[in-house]
């Protein structure tokens, strides 16, 4: 039995076949719709997610499966102080797989030590948060048809966005990816991004501060919000959360076949005027994110498309 | 040349850092064991200058040597049997260490759940760095 807590537990090729089976699921969804006929998930979020649950729970009833779950500690036994292992013992009686929010680091991964059913790490905290970067992989190479030999432009918090980290690792396992990171002097890529992953992995990358500079070079762009929570003061907010808003002026200078991601949700670092604009694929990535779901959900509990 | 002298059967512990065989007894948990324990401290050494030892008598089979090896991987382990060493252990820094050191993140899961056991993984072994095996935080030494 395998479990997904961080988005290197796939190799490469196991990531290729996950989305070929994606992809599949993207161009025959009725021919899955009975795959998990009589199973369940269970969803266990411990800190509200309602995008990512409902992308799980939507993805499980996509293959005619059934879901049960909570959606935040208050509302669940941990509420009465009941321990990760205890839950995940209980959960294992009453489901098939689950998926696992929580704010803690590392509660999916004690989860899978006393599971009997595979864990999704749906999010723990700042750590992981695999099946984001699963849903980006899979937007990518649906739009471009391939993963390597690309320029990746990294807008916003690049400090702070554990998803943009995520990304980042996934992809310098490919070849000729390179990363343009775009962002303001106090919220570039940690050390450990720019020394242990890119400069050892002899990955061509360029830190840059204006994005109108980066454009034309970009096949892909991914845009961060920059939480208000990552501050310590309002000012420091107010000044650089709006360094970075991409606009229809900024999306001319882009290349004609650029596509722009976002993990969702946006304040305001995309304006509404771009979402009409063909490259704007942060709403296909929503709906990608349900297809990936679906086809780890599938690889997991090991069930396969009837022939 | 080290003096054995009263052990029949033990291990010796040689080689510590002078003034490091106190933690080392408590962190081995010697101080729970009824065996006979002698540490010298400040023992004249070739090679440190001053170093401290540890005989302790008696077989010893469950004594976590993966602790001592996180400790100072420096450190000579000899098993004594009838009054000769028997064999000279050389510790390496372990993989994996339980309960030894515990994990300072206040994000992490550990935090919360203080029944959990606190592992870390060797990370890189130049730098001696360890991660939590849960939120993967570094415990650098
Ligand atoms: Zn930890």
């Amino acid at each position: 039995m395998r479990h997904l807590l961080n988005p290197l537990d796939f190799s490469v090729e196991e990531i290729e076949k996950l989305l070929d089976l994606a992809a599949d699921i993207e161009h025959d969804l009725p021919g899955y719709a009975h795959v998990c006929d009589g199973k369940k998930i269970a969803t266990l979020f411990y800190e509200p997610s309602t995008r990512t649950r409902l992308s799980f729970e939507a993805a499980m009833l996509n293959l005619g499966g059934s879901v049960l779950g909570f959606s935040s500690a208050a509302s669940s036994s941990a509420a009465k102080g009941e321990s990760v292992s205890d839950t995940i013992r209980m959960i294992s009686c009453y489901a098939d797989i689950c998926a696992m929010r929580h704010p803690k680091e590392g509660a999916p991964l004690v989860a899978s030590l006393h599971s009997s059913i595979p864990v999704i790490n749906a999010g723990d905290g700042g750590h992981q948060h695999p099946t984001q970067t699963l849903t980006d992989l899979m937007t990518i190479r649906s739009l471009l048809g391939r993963l390597d030999n690309m320029t990746v432009g990294l807008c916003g918090d690049l400090k702070f966005g554990r998803t943009v980290h995520s990304l980042i690792n996934a992809l310098v396992r490919y070849p000729g990816v390179k990363f343009v990171l775009i962002s303001p002097p106090e919220l570039r890529v940690p050390e450990y991004i720019r020394e242990d992953v890119l400069k050892a992995g002899n990955v061509e990358f360029a830190e840059v501060g204006n994005l109108d500079d980066a454009m034309p070079d970009l096949d892909i762009l991914y845009m961060t919000r920059v939480q208000r929570e990552r501050f310590f003061n309002e000012e420091d907010y107010i000044r650089l959360k709006d360094c970075y808003i991409l606009d229809k002026a900024k999306m001319k200078l882009a290349k004609e076949h650029m596509f722009v991601l976002h993990p969702l949700p946006r304040v305001n670092e995309i304006s509404v005027e771009v979402d009409s604009d063909p490259r704007a694929a942060y709403f296909r990535q929503v709906q990608y994110g349900v297809y990936v779901r679906m086809a780890l959900i599938m690889t997991l509990l090991e069930v396969e498309k009837p022939c | 040349m080290l003096n054995i002298s009263g052990l029949k059967e033990g291990i010796v512990l040689d080689h510590i850092q002078a003034g490091k065989s106190l933690d080392i007894y408590y962190h081995l948990g010697l101080d729970k064991l009824e065996c006979q324990v002698a540490i010298i401290k400040n023992a004249k050494s070739s090679k440190m200058g001053r170093k401290d030892i540890i005989k302790i008598e008696g077989a010893l089979d469950n004594l976590d040597l993966k602790v001592l090896g996180y400790i100072d991987h420096n450190i000579t382990v000899n098993i004594i049997k009838d009054d000769k060493i028997v064999e000279k252990k050389t510790l390496k820094l372990p993989k994996k260490i339980t309960n030894v050191i515990h994990c300072k993140n206040p994000r992490c899961i550990t935090s919360i759940e203080q029944e959990l056991p606190h592992v870390f993984f060797l990370s890189d072994e130049a730098t001696e760095t360890y991660r939590c095996m849960y939120c993967e935080e570094k415990y650098g030494k």
